[in-house]
């Protein structure tokens, strides 16, 4: 089986608030401290990239943000300039300008042009081995399924032109399951699990792309060992709990309190994370993120994430840092 | 909130009797829908009236939630029985239909489309099917048109939308607008020039010559008709949009940004709360959910929970020697150094949310906090009992 960093190229999926960009980002870290050379790409230009490593905008074109990790921001019009500039030899940029423009209102309106553009970017990187493995900071859950199946869509609609030659290199890279996967990345909530199960149900109807695995995003950790949860129910108990106050030199209340809200949480998120893994088709790989109650956010949060995912995967970040 | 103040609206309650169409938005795992659907079953019980919930995607929970098996764009009432079982004589009733944007879309075409021909024509091209099927995009304007038709039909005293998940929050915001624009566009008439005549003018011919070479001329043509057939819509579709954009600004809608105090959405909520004032659209509320309890941000807590990791074996000894039931005195130790851990990774967490929660900036009067609720929300009792805290 294909681990998610053995693949050239990889999207990284999710419901909106799961922490797929802080994943992807962390992913990326962990490939280019495996010595890859790496592109993490954001395609729904938000800057949320940016953030995770602590570094102004990202653009289209690729800036090293780390040691073998370059980040790039999608940009529809770009990539177009850029096609229109390698395949179509136009040099004239000035002539370009005007053209991209009505190109992006086609786009908007026609189905797949704007999707082609994108997913034809990520996989002309491959193509060119330009980079070892290719990080891709998906669209949302909804989006994210026209945008795999967008080669082959068009290649239906397209009968001829260079667009219809371009699509099949295009669609052979995607579905290559050793090349290219899918990753989603999920909280241990409800409705983040149902989308979860339900798009891993439509990539394997409507597309040909391998979905590669599952990442559980902020597990929270089991609070109590064996037989500690009975102590703690003893110490509930408010005789108890105000000699223990007493001893404390201040009301534990709120301290047992915040300890049985965890409880709760973790309860209510096993469950959800029992749905998801019996859920799940056979054979895709689910992969623990624990809550790791960051305090800091940026680069320091990002390799905290990759931190955990390296152990997850068997990857030692220490050994490779 | 001092008596001479009540006049004013304070409270989500006095919003939703104050105003006719409520836009929940924010991004996407916030708990839109929910509260939406919460502020829909106080709305319904407390303030009477026909209301109605339009979602966009439902969890299967939420139908149940709401005694429906299933709802679809097609609108359907909550049974009354179920606000009795859940102990509420409810004043109005409940309504909800399921935003379907592929059916919205054939209505709207069947509305406008100026003969039978052409909207077989246009209902029966690729093109079409792909936009109105697939792309997201679409959802945004047809989200708002809807509720512009539901309420122009009059048959409803408030109706509470949740938005589309949108790449950009403000997309459905200027759905409207851009719908207009694509129809009035240069572009869009340049471009189907070439099906209606032959003759290319100067400044299309080059676009052509790329356009067919990448493109291929028959899905060219594809476009060209599709777009052609559209623009016979034309007059329909501009004079609906503006009649929607003209809802959006009216004084009967109010937007309520939710989000939760967790960086990506509080940051996009901010942006939100930034475009609707500069777009004068009418900002009724802010909902905060799953907002932890102020208990983790006392500082004297913190401290006694500081106290009771370090010396977590001396105050379990000497509680284990007055009460010996309790349990052994070192497993007692750890589970109190286990209980004082958690308190402080969540204070962690609680603070970081309180220091988000000041950052929120172009607030408006009205905000309400959500705690983080135990379990999900699974009937219409869970639903009454969210809104409540919604409600004040």
């Amino acid at each position: 089986m294909t681990s998610l960093l053995d693949h050239r190229l990889l999207f990284v999926t999710g419901k909106g608030g799961v922490g797929k960009t802080t994943v992807a980002a962390a992913l990326a870290l962990l490939a280019s401290r495996q010595g890859k050379r790496t592109l993490v790409c954001e395609v729904d230009a938000k800057g949320d990239v940016a953030t995770a490593y602590g570094v102004g905008p990202t653009e289209f074109d690729p800036k090293e943000v780390q040691p073998n990790l370059f980040a790039m921001s999608m940009s529809t019009e770009e990539s177009l300039k850029e096609y229109l500039k390698l395949q179509m030899r136009l040099p004239l940029v000035t002539r370009i300008g005007p053209l991209a423009r009505t190109f992006d209102f086609i786009a908007n309106a026609a189905p797949g042009v704007k999707e082609i553009l994108i997913v034809g970017k990520l996989a002309f990187e491959v193509r060119e081995d330009n980079y070892d493995i290719v990080i891709v900071d998906a669209s949302a859950t909804g989006h994210v399924v026209a945008q795999l199946a967008a080669p082959e869509a068009i290649g239906d609609l397209v009968k001829v032109g260079r667009v219809r030659e371009q699509t099949g290199w295009i669609t052979e890279i995607l579905h290559d399951p050793q090349q290219t996967g899918v990753a989603i990345v999920c909280s241990p909530e409800e409705m983040p699990v149902a989308e979860t199960l339900e798009l891993a149900a439509r990539i394997a109807d409507e597309t040909d792309v391998h979905l590669t695995g599952v990442i559980a995003n902020r597990v929270l950790p089991e609070l109590f060992g064996r037989g500690e949860e009975e102590i703690f129910d003893r110490l509930r108990q408010p005789s108890r709990t105000e000699a223990l106050s007493e001893a404390a030199g201040g009301s534990v209340t709120p301290v047992f309190d915040a300890a049985e809200l965890a409880v709760t949480l973790r309860r209510t998120r096993a469950g959800h994370l029992e749905n998801l893994r019996s859920s799940l088709p056979a054979g895709v790989p689910l992969v623990y993120v624990p809550e790791l109650f960051a305090r800091a956010q940026g680069m320091r949060a990002t390799s905290q994430v990759a931190e955990a995912l390296g152990a997850e995967l068997d990857i030692d970040m220490e050994a490779l840092a | 909130m001092a008596a001479s103040d009540t006049a004013q609206v304070t409270s989500v309650e006095h919003l939703l009797a104050s105003k006719e169409l409520v836009v929940i938005c924010g991004s996407g795992g916030v708990g839109k829908t929910t509260t939406a659907a919460a502020a829909g079953a106080m709305a319904a019980a407390h303030l009477g009236g026909k209301v109605l919930v339009l979602t966009v995607d439902p969890a299967r929970r939420l139908a149940t939630a709401l005694g429906l098996e299933a709802f679809g764009n097609k609108e359907t009432q909550v049974p009354r029985d179920l606000f009795t079982e859940a102990g509420v004589t409810p004043r109005g009733e409940l309504w909800a239909a399921m935003l379907d944007t592929k059916q919205s879309w054939d209505d709207l075409v069947r509305r406008h489309a100026p003969d039978p021909e052409t909207r077989d024509a246009i209902l029966a091209n690729p093109l079409y099917n792909n936009i109105t099927g697939k792309f997201v995009q679409s959802h945004d304007y047809i989200a708002m048109e809807r509720l512009h038709d539901l309420h122009a039909s009059g048959r409803y005293d408030l109706v509470i939308v949740d938005t589309p998940p949108t790449r950009n929050a403000i997309d459905f915001l200027e759905a409207p607008e851009r719908m207009a624009d694509f129809f009035s566009s240069r572009l869009l008439r340049w471009l189907t020039v070439p099906a209606r005549s032959r003759i290319l003018s100067t400044a299309s011919k080059p676009f052509y010559t790329v356009a067919d070479r990448i493109l291929g001329s028959q899905f060219l043509a594809d476009i060209a008709e599709f777009f052609i057939l559209f623009q016979t819509m034309y007059d329909g579709f501009v004079q609906r949009a503006e009649a929607v954009q003209r809802t959006l600004e009216s004084e009967c809608t109010t937007f309520v940004v939710v989000s939760t105090l967790e960086p990506a959405p509080a940051h996009e909520a901010e942006f939100f709360l930034k475009a609707l004032a500069e777009r004068d659209l009418n900002l009724g509320g802010l909902v905060l959910n799953k907002v932890l309890p102020d208990y983790l941000l006392d500082p004297q807590t913190g401290a006694l929970a500081e106290r009771l990791a370090d010396q977590s074996a001396s105050v379990a000894e000497a509680l284990v020697a007055a009460d010996g039931d309790v349990g052994e005195a070192k497993a007692v130790a750890r589970v109190l150094g286990e209980v004082a851990d958690s308190y402080a990774n969540f204070r962690v967490v609680a603070t970081r949310e309180a220091e988000q929660k000041a950052r929120l900036s172009n607030r408006p009067e009205v905000v309400a906090t959500v705690p983080y609720l135990d379990s999900d929300v699974a009937d219409l009792a869970g639903l009454l009992d969210l809104g409540t805290r919604l409600w004040s």
